[in-house]
């Protein structure tokens, strides 16, 4: 069964998704019905094919190691958009919890 | 002069000249583009503070001396295109209150050559669609038909020229989102090679494959956009370091010997009888018009879709994976960090997007890599050696942009019935192809009277930019479709 193929509540946890039981059932047959569909590439021959990660040809890019002033954000650019900010930092919620 | 229905080489010319200014032609603008976009819901946000600043700016310039590309040319700009100061959303409630802090390359330089900011227009979330119908704010109406679509992704860039809002105006095409709303609008749609146009402040897609260009309505126009516009960024790492040979003024104005390329497994036979009389038509214009029609294989066509929907949700995935409640955008608040991310996702991101994440998670996840993902890099590399092999053979592959004409709302409500609206386009996409659909005459859909335009796809090798627009003004100056359609709502506007 093609909607029993991905294990969406699976998926959703490594893509930090909240889901509604709704849209679980909603996606799986999509999702489903999309991966039968990609199924097909299977047939198409790509022995000894090299992987294009993009297709024009480009070098590792590198500049001087100097500040470019012009195009940087001052610290109250950068956190304008800020959800929290405080202090000139950005603010969140406790990653580490406390001892004891 | 006309403000709102002259070429932007019309319109830049005079204000050079100073027959106009920019100022009067701003002043046009932005009672007609509020009037055009209360049918058309074009734009997420005018700008005509920004716009009357620049045009005061642009008039300086031009008053001490100075010649600009563009003085004058009033230019829509997708909203997922950073233009400091501006609301940008990319059509997601995620980035509902997100104001830039800094413009994308691609703007500036149409900003510096003289163009007019009218406002930012809608777009199906985060660039992900083939109808506008995923924008999170609007359901932007085509200008030939208010009950349809104007395709997606770039969707009110698309309505906006073809409904006379803006002269020219800038989207973004990841697998098909400029060629295809342009087809449906009647009007010109330009992606450059990939590469060829700094990515500098578009919100991130699918980053091999995202590439800025130009919609107006004539090959010229677009040809003069692009020409400002193109060229490496030292901001962009992926924009390619080799000269841009200018296009507008220089483009071929016949096609004697050109050998234009007709894909065999595009089978013509597949498409509605009067869509397929068009691009017949079409085929046969081009041989009219002194072309030669050489059949060309593609045989990995039937796989773009499949290898489009691996790669670009990966890509995805990846890229919105900063869309966390951190730095920017929408946080929703829960008992820890994790539920933070969750809860904020969850509210921030509509279907489509949340669909593609789960996609390109699944295929990026341990164990599916391989068969997915890696599988679809090197079909990537197929369809580059199946392009480089049809291009021995002949000048420009030309292929119908899309198989319908534009449809109406909520018609499509199969994701992959959707997905398979790029077929024509995805696969010049993935082997990075400079490409542009040209209007090509109008079909009557079986759901309506009226006839809809309907666009012809062109595709030349990497980096010949200058050859394609060549193919397709050649084209446009002999047949001039556009011209025989014009949009019954917004005629009189």
């Amino acid at each position: 069964m093609p909607a029993d193929r991905i294990d969406i509540r699976h998926v959703a946890r490594l893509a930090r998704l909240a889901l509604t039981d709704d849209e679980i059932a909603t996606f799986g047959p999509q999702l489903g019905s999309l991966m039968t569909h990609v199924d097909a590439l299977a047939q198409l021959d790509t022995e000894n094919v090299p992987a294009t990660a993009q297709v024009i040809p480009s070098r590792n890019v590198q500049r001087g190691d100097a500040l470019r002033p012009a195009t940087m954000l001052t610290r109250e650019a950068a956190l304008q958009n800020a959800p929290q900010a405080q202090a000139g930092y950005f603010r969140v919620p406790r990653i580490i919890a406390e001892e004891g | 002069m006309d403000p709102i229905h002259d070429s932007a080489r019309a319109l830049a010319r005079a204000v050079n000249a100073r027959d106009a200014s920019a100022a009067e032609i701003a002043e046009a603008l932005i009672p007609h583009a509020a009037r055009a976009d209360a049918q058309l819901a074009a734009y997420l946000e005018l700008t005509p503070e920004l716009m009357r600043a620049q045009a005061r700016r642009v008039d300086e310039r031009v008053a001490a001396g100075e010649s600009l590309p563009l003085a004058g040319v009033p230019l829509a700009i997708k909203d997922n295109m950073c233009v400091l100061g501006t609301r940008t959303t990319a059509g997601s409630k995620i980035l509902e209150n997100f104001v830039a802090p800094y413009t994308a390359t691609a703007v500036q330089r149409l900003l510096d050559a003289g163009a007019l900011p009218v406002g930012k227009t809608n777009l199906d979330e985060f660039a992900m669609g083939s109808s506008g119908e995923n924008s999170a704010y609007a359901l932007t109406k085509n200008p030939y038909d208010l009950d349809r679509v104007p395709g997606g992704s770039s969707a009110g860039s698309a309505a906006a020229v073809g409904g006379f809002a803006a002269t020219v105006s800038l989207g973004s095409d990841t697998g098909g989102s400029i060629r295809e709303p342009a087809a449906f609008c009647n009007v010109v749609g330009f992606k450059p090679t990939y590469g060829r146009v700094s990515r500098y402040g578009l919100i991130a897609f699918a980053s091999s494959l995202d590439q800025i260009g130009p919609f107006a309505r004539s090959v010229e126009d677009a040809a003069l956009v692009y020409d400002v516009m193109a060229g490496k960024d030292p901001l962009d790492a992926t924009s390619v370091d080799r000269a841009v040979e200018p296009t507008a003024g220089h483009l071929r104005e016949d096609l004697r010997g050109v050998k234009v390329g007709i894909v065999k497994e595009f089978d013509l036979a597949k498409l509605d009888p009067a869509v397929r009389a068009c691009y017949e038509a079409a085929y046969a214009d081009l041989e009219r018009l002194g072309a030669e029609l050489v059949e060309v294989t593609l045989p990995t066509a039937d796989y773009g879709v499949a290898t489009y929907y691996l790669i670009a949700p990966a890509e995805c995935s990846s890229n919105l994976a900063r869309f966390d409640g951190v730095r920017y955008g929408l946080r929703v608040d829960g008992p820890d960090v994790g539920a933070m991310y969750e809860r904020t996702r969850a509210a921030g991101f509509g279907p489509e997007v949340k669909r593609r994440i789960l996609i390109g998670t699944y295929a990026l996840s341990s164990g599916y890599y391989d068969a997915y993902y890696l599988k679809a890099q090197k079909a990537r590399t197929r369809f580059a050696e199946d392009f480089a092999r049809a291009f021995e053979r002949c000048d420009v592959i030309a292929s119908p942009a899309a198989s319908t004409t534009a449809f109406k709302f909520n018609a499509k409500s199969d994701p992959l019935a959707m997905y398979l609206m790029d077929y024509y386009t995805i696969p010049v996409s993935l082997a990075g192809l400079p490409s542009l659909s040209v209007p090509c005459g109008a079909a009557v859909p079986d759901d309506g009277t009226r006839p809809m335009p309907l666009g012809l796809q062109l595709a030349t090798p990497l980096f010949t930019e200058r050859a394609l627009l060549g193919y397709a003004h050649a084209y446009e100056r002999a047949t001039q479709h556009a011209q025989k359609l014009t949009p019954p709502e917004t005629a009189n506007a």
